[in-house]
């Protein structure tokens, strides 16, 4: 029998899109209820692009070797006590954020995508989905594992499953997963398979993995590399279901633009707590803040868009809010964490002398005007033994739940406020787009768990703070949180490396 | 010196996540206990789902079956991600090489004709069949509460992918690529009134709401009658016939069927040991799915193997519904 040659695209067709057919025993629309209610007009699944052509068997096969590799270096770094080669114990904060804040939210990514892997009506789709579900599962699941050797000898990451939950500045990260896995389908697409994994994924993975690199942490720079390959197929899925949307029909546009205007800056606020990691928790920096912002966003996003352009597409409302937050946004967020170093499961800190050189260096328009002086008078007031923490709670936003603390980018000495009403109630905004896609689906953001009003109805342990952060968050208090100095985490790593306390350095100095 | 200084000083400040010390003790745990058990979110959720308002995200009533503690599941293969790809490569290569050394060999064409168009006819429209588990077992993973059950589907989702494309390699490898069996088989799932039961058994189990529901009819009654029937069975039919090298082609399905039936088993024990509760609602889940898959899997099963084989596959499932005490 002589084999007629069969191509890569017509095998891939017969191994998946062929697999599918045409019910008769049962009505379409009750095996794929969800397709329609979100006001997404789809003619033809037919038409969907494969992003990529991957079948099992050889999903199986590559998986495996970065696994194997993968967990080889893992088995060698804890083996070794790689953790020590990390430039300060200060840097192990920047994963302490990871593992509590973005870890939980591979894995809603991970069942957000199975959700639409199995409601999507088109088999192409829907197989790029399951795919995208079980490495997602892959990155929450490795991270847990490369963490795992860190936690054993750092306080902070011992209980993020149980913090995600609960913590108040977790809630940032969990609401936009919730945010998107509670939409319809294509909006989860829209959401995460766009705008997260497409327009600002290299936003959150370099300023992490370079950061890790930078700083001497192999683990974590393995599991990075090892997810990139996954990333890049994740991207291309994202781009393609964009293009899918707006080719089926014309009415789809007005729904999408609104999904990637809304799913922007809902990124730009969750990544703001990148921001920050990037510029204070660093010790060895990367680059700043604003620099990444400019490639990763600026220039490649301004290039996609200009792309998406003849669909339609425009760049997201709110991009140039945006752009001029980049050179504050970090030196905000931090001063908040700063503030509430009592409450937080990881530990802050006022940047050293040459740090603060480094701010003033590449942020010029703005650190030494509105940061520095804030920044040193708390710096002498720790000096003096009176390290600042805010006793308040802070008021949230309704939308993104960070703190109620960015300032007005035409005045950046006051603070940014906006309210809308809805059914006789007032609700606070951080911003006009967190205000406006309040605005567009108040029934939704009204049922938001905002941690600050859940503590003020005693539903967080208690009236006290050792209620709330002990009890009910399980933050170790003394241990996990406060200021960096002074911390067990501190001590430890100076006994390792038969380093001066801190305090003995700063009583010699004085 | 400096070695005993330092491997002193550094002893671990904890064993294990305060997760998996909460349910293992105070020890450190294993990769997969700390990467599968508690991981999943079960509180303070924000917006209830568009698609299903009066359910929270993970709710637990997504199903009649209750547990008071999803996570006291354990899969006896201790599947995560890095564990399960790792199984299924080495399960993969053997395949590889079998569909290798089977073309090489023509095996195909030392295939009479009648046996041929028998696989074609019996065994190849089975991948639409696959697809449809695909999407149960997907709907099952996306469906649960906690992610140590969950993640059992989600193998078991991808698993049946595989399955459903070595099925339309094996109709490549005896058309010779012509795809003409694929095309045939098709025709078989979509027309012939020996498949119509099963088409019909599948696209009910993907309206069903319940994921553990479609979990017993799918997982459980399903695949052990149609695993039974096919890859044992068809298999001993076919290699009376003069077609024994089938079997090198059917080795991954016979094999992944043993994996994955010890965690079907494990899952399907636990629930029912749970509670009278879930006792009763399992066995009649059971009766009811039994009852019409031996109706619609009787015409296939009379022409794949003969008049005796449903009983013979019946059987089967009855003994293994019989030691979790169904
Ligand atoms: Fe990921
Ligand atoms: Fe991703
Ligand atoms: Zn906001």
């Amino acid at each position: 029998m002589s084999n007629r040659k069969i191509n890569m695209k017509e095998k891939y067709r017969l191994l998946t899109r062929d697999l599918d057919w045409e019910y008769s025993y049962r009505d379409y629309k009750e095996v794929f209820p969800q397709q329609e209610f979100e006001g997404i007009k789809i003619t033809d699944w037919s038409k969907w692009e494969d992003p990529f052509r991957l079948t099992m068997d050889a999903y199986w096969k590559y998986q495996a070797e970065k696994e194997k590799k993968l967990y080889a270096i893992l088995d060698a770094f804890s083996q070794n006590n790689s953790q020590l080669n990390v430039t300060d114990a200060r840097y192990v904060n920047a994963i302490k954020l990871f593992l509590t804040g973005i870890s939980p939210g591979e894995h809603q990514a991970a069942m957000g995508f199975g959700q639409v892997g199995r409601q999507l009506g088109g088999v192409g789709a829907r197989v790029a989905c399951q795919m995208q579900a079980i490495d997602e599962l892959r990155h929450v699941q490795t991270q847990i594992h490369a963490m795992s050797h860190y936690n054993k000898f750092f306080d902070g990451f011992q209980d993020f499953s149980h913090m995600h939950d609960r913590v108040w500045y977790l809630s940032v990260s969990k609401s936009f997963f919730d945010d998107a896995r509670t939409a319809g389908p294509f909006e989860y697409m829209v959401a995460i398979g766009f705008s997260f994994e497409y327009v600002l994924t290299n936003l959150l993975f370099v300023p992490f993995m370079s950061g890790a690199a930078y700083n001497g942490d192999m683990a974590t720079v393995t599991f990075g590399f090892s997810a990139q390959s996954d990333e890049a197929r994740h991207m291309t899925l994202g781009l393609e279901i964009i293009k899918f949307l707006l080719e089926q029909h014309p009415d789809n546009l007005p729904i999408v633009q609104r999904w990637i205007n809304k799913w922007f800056w809902r990124g730009t606020r969750m990544l703001s707590l990148v921001a920050m990691m990037m510029d204070y928790m660093l010790p060895n920096k990367v680059m700043s803040w604003q620099e990444a912002w400019e490639v990763y966003f600026e220039e490649a996003g301004g290039s996609l868009f200009k792309d998406l352009a003849r669909y339609g597409i425009e760049m997201p409302d709110y991009a140039q809010t945006a752009i001029a937050e980049k050179e504050h946004i970090s030196h905000q967020v931090w001063s908040m964490f700063y503030n509430y170093g009592h409450a937080t499961a990881f530990h802050t800190w006022m940047p050293t002398e040459k740090e603060m050189d480094w701010l003033s260096e590449k942020y010029p328009n703005t650190f030494d005007k509105y940061y520095r002086p804030r920044f040193e008078k708390w710096r002498e007031m720790e000096a003096a033994g009176e390290r600042f923490y805010n006793p308040t709670l802070p008021m949230l936003c309704q939308t993104c739940q960070i703190p109620m603390g960015f300032t007005d980018m035409e005045d950046p000495t006051s603070i940014f406020y906006r309210q809308s009403e809805y059914d006789g109630e007032r609700y606070n905004f951080c911003s006009d787009g967190c205000k406006d896609i309040f605005d567009h689906e108040p029934e939704k953001y009204v049922q938001a768990w905002l941690p600050v009003h859940q503590i003020y109805q005693g539903n967080c342990g208690g009236p006290s703070m050792e209620d709330v952060l002990g009890n009910y968050y399980k933050i170790n208090l003394g241990v996990d949180n406060m200021d960096f100095h002074g911390s067990p985490d501190e001590e430890r790593w100076n006994i390792w490396h038969n380093l001066q306390p801190a305090e003995d350095k700063l009583k010699q100095a004085s | 010196m400096s070695i005993e200084i330092k491997t002193a000083t550094l002893e671990p400040i904890r064993h294990t996540f305060e997760h998996t010390k909460r349910r293992f003790g105070d020890k450190p745990a294993s990769r997969y206990q700390e990467a599968s058990y508690d991981i999943a979110p079960e509180q303070n959720f924000h917006y209830r789902p568009f698609w299903q308002p009066d359910k929270e995200l993970f709710d637990k009533s997504r199903t009649a079956v209750v547990m008071e503690d999803w996570n006291v599941h354990k899969d006896p293969r201790q599947y995560y991600y890095g564990t399960y790809v790792q199984a299924r490569a080495k399960l993969q290569e053997i395949t590889e090489s079998n569909y290798a050394f089977f073309e090489k060999r023509g095996s195909a064409g030392r295939m009479s004709e009648a046996v041929r168009a028998k696989i074609i006819r019996c065994l190849v429209p089975l991948r639409h069949a696959e697809l449809g588990a695909n999407m149960n077992n997907m709907f099952a993973f996306s469906n649960g509460t906690a992610t140590v059950v969950n993640q059992g589907f989600l193998y078991n989702a991808m698993d049946r992918l595989g399955i459903a494309q070595y099925l339309s390699r094996i109709g490549l490898l005896l058309d010779g690529n012509s795809t003409e069996s694929l095309t045939l088989a098709k025709e078989y799932w979509m027309t012939d009134p020996a498949w119509q039961g099963l088409r019909r058994y599948i696209e009910n189990v993907l309206c069903v709401k319940d994921w553990f529901e479609v979990f017993i009819a799918q997982d459980v009654v399903l695949d052990t009658l149609l695993y039974d029937l096919i890859y044992r069975q068809f298999d001993d039919a076919i290699t009376e016939q003069g077609g024994s090298d089938l079997a090198m082609l059917i080795e991954f399905m016979q094999e992944w069927h043993k994996d994955s039936s010890r965690w079907v088993d494990a899952t399907l024990k636990t629930t029912v040991e749970e509670s009278d509760h879930n006792r009763t609602t399992i066995k009649r889940w059971v009766d009811d799915w039994r009852e019409k898959a031996v109706a619609d899997l009787a015409p296939l099963a009379d022409i794949a193997v003969g008049d005796t084989a449903m009983a013979a596959s019946l059987d089967v499932l009855n003994q293994r519904l019989a030691k979790v005490g169904l």
